[in-house]
């Protein structure tokens, strides 16, 4: 996936079809959560960090597994604990592995300002390169599910970067190795799309799960990280997973009509104001320095 | 050369024309304060705004830099704003005059200043633009401080980000517009508006022309016309 560009296309002085050619059946990287047997062992917690050389961060207690409250410029992966009450009253632990969602169209992407500072790699990658990022934190307005967050340090942004490091030596991204249940998946879009909607057909047909589903938000394009639910109508429950996550209209006009309607009436400013002065010219009242051909 | 050209010419006597104090020290300082702190909220701020502005970030030492400051400066400029409210307020009330002259200002935009009923110490647009900027600062800082603290906005109140980001916009967009007239009037088309806010002075005709209450008052001791 990532020697894609090197993917044999065809080849001279070859009998019959060139080995190899045409069998990559996609570029895009995606990476498969599946919530329903996501035991919160907050493995890929700790492998993150390992990898991306971190340390864990003081714990909080609030009576819940959710030891960690958020996630952090330094920590991008946290599962999100959920006591759900079941609408027969019995309780259920929802959890789900929250991270960046690398959005096919990525919000922090529109509104950044920063040449450079947010890249979308041919494999979907969505990563952000420190060393373009001015830390103004337009991303985090962008950013529908509330990811980029700022060192304040280094007054730089950080966020999950897919591994992209990893996945570009084709390894697979830290978290996903670190899975014990398998609930973790890391492949091309197209193969986790299937595993997932295979999945969700499962739950459906042998588990009773009737409203089991795939959360692939159309609102942003998909994502390269995608969600096996056990119920995918209320996605809100699962550690507040947006229902439809869409780039923020006020981001969209922002960096859309409002950049024309703002330059053009900037310029209309400087044309006005210049015209005014060629066709009306200057109040000179200091008759003396009229005279003299001086200007004040 | 084999011949020397020699020019002669009467030197035109000047006759000094008496100055009248218009901006004390104290206005000029804040004035300059708000201008420098302004247009570089303006050149930083621009940067941010379209990437084909971004090169302006260089100007002032990069993106991250111009980040930096970009806050600390419009909060100078917000205090100079202040400052400038303390001294001028009363000032820059709307008089009857105001009112009469505004009626007329097609003739100011056209110079006939002739034509003009007179006016106080400031003139309507003087005002309007000072009201410009004094309300635009007053938002510029409320939604600059959303943009600089956008992490502690909690996500529930995640419509808050998005007020902060177009109440900057627009309210950078609307001082833009005063600053571009406001610039132009005080340099170019004003003759005699620049020299007042760097030395102090203006002329005494300068004085009767445009600002004739603000004149008399000063010369005659007739008090303001409300």
């Amino acid at each position: 996936m990532s020697q894609a560009t090197l993917a044999i296309h065809r080849i001279s002085g070859h009998a019959g079809p060139a080995p190899g050619e045409d069998v990559e059946r996609g570029t895009q990287v995606c990476k498969l959560v599946d919530t329903t047997t996501c035991i919160g062992c907050k493995a890929c917690e700790v492998a993150c960090l390992e990898w991306n050389g971190y340390t864990f961060t003081d714990t909080v207690f609030d009576n819940s597994y959710q030891t960690m409250p958020e996630t952090a410029w330094n920590f991008w992966n946290l599962i999100k604990f959920n006591e759900h009450e079941r609408e027969d009253g019995s309780i259920t632990l929802l959890m789900r592995k929250d991270q960046c969602m690398h959005c096919a169209d990525p919000g922090c992407l529109a509104a950044c300002p920063a040449d450079g500072a947010i890249v979308q790699y041919a494999n979907g990658i969505v990563d952000f390169q420190q060393a373009n990022c001015i830390g103004c934190g337009y991303c985090v307005s962008g950013c529908p599910f509330d990811i980029p967050k700022f060192n304040p340090a280094t007054k730089k942004m950080f966020k999950c970067t897919l591994c992209s490091d990893r996945v570009s030596e084709g390894l697979e991204p830290a978290c996903i190795k670190s899975c014990p249940t398998g609930c973790l998946h890391f492949g091309t879009k197209e193969d986790m799309k299937d595993l997932a909607e295979t999945r969700a057909t499962q739950l459906h047909e042998n588990f009773g799960f009737e409203k089991a589903g795939v959360y692939d938000p159309a609102g942003v394009g998909g994502t390269g990280v995608i969600y096996v639910l056990h119920d995918a109508t209320d996605p809100e429950s699962y550690g507040g997973l947006p229902k439809d996550p869409r780039v923020p209209w006020v981001v969209r006009f922002w960096k859309g009509p409002a950049k024309w309607i703002g330059n053009l009436a900037m310029l209309g400013g400087i044309v006005g104001v210049t015209l005014h002065y060629l066709r009306f010219g200057p109040k000179e009242v200091d008759a003396t320095r009229r005279e003299n051909g001086r200007q004040p | 050369m084999s011949t020397t050209q020699v020019v002669t010419s009467r030197p035109t006597v000047i006759e000094p024309e008496r100055t009248i104090r218009r901006y004390t020290l104290s206005e000029r300082i804040h004035h300059w304060l708000g201008a420098f702190t302004y247009i570089y909220c303006l050149i930083t701020g621009l940067a941010f705004w379209s990437p084909y502005m971004y090169w302006l970030a260089t100007l002032v030492g990069g993106g991250p830099t111009a980040r930096f400051w970009h806050p600390w400066l419009g909060l100078g400029f917000a205090l100079s704003m202040i400052w400038m409210y303390k001294m001028w307020r009363g000032d820059m009330a709307t008089t009857e005059a105001d009112r009469r002259w505004s009626k007329a200002m097609k003739h100011y935009v056209e110079n006939e200043d002739e034509k003009l009923p007179p006016v106080g110490r400031f003139n309507y647009g003087q005002k309007l633009f000072f009201w410009l900027m004094f309300y635009g600062v007053i938002l510029l800082l409320i939604s600059g401080l959303g943009l600089w603290f956008v992490e502690s906005i909690p996500w529930s109140l995640r419509w808050l980000r998005y007020l902060a980001v177009t109440v900057h916009v627009a309210a950078a967009l609307a001082t833009i517009g005063g600053f571009i007239i406001h610039v132009y009037m005080g340099t170019a088309m004003v003759r005699g508006g620049f020299t007042s806010i760097i030395r102090g002075d203006v002329t005494a005709t300068w004085a009767r022309t445009h600002h004739r209450l603000w004149y008399e008052q000063i010369t005659k001791g007739i008090p303001p016309q409300k």
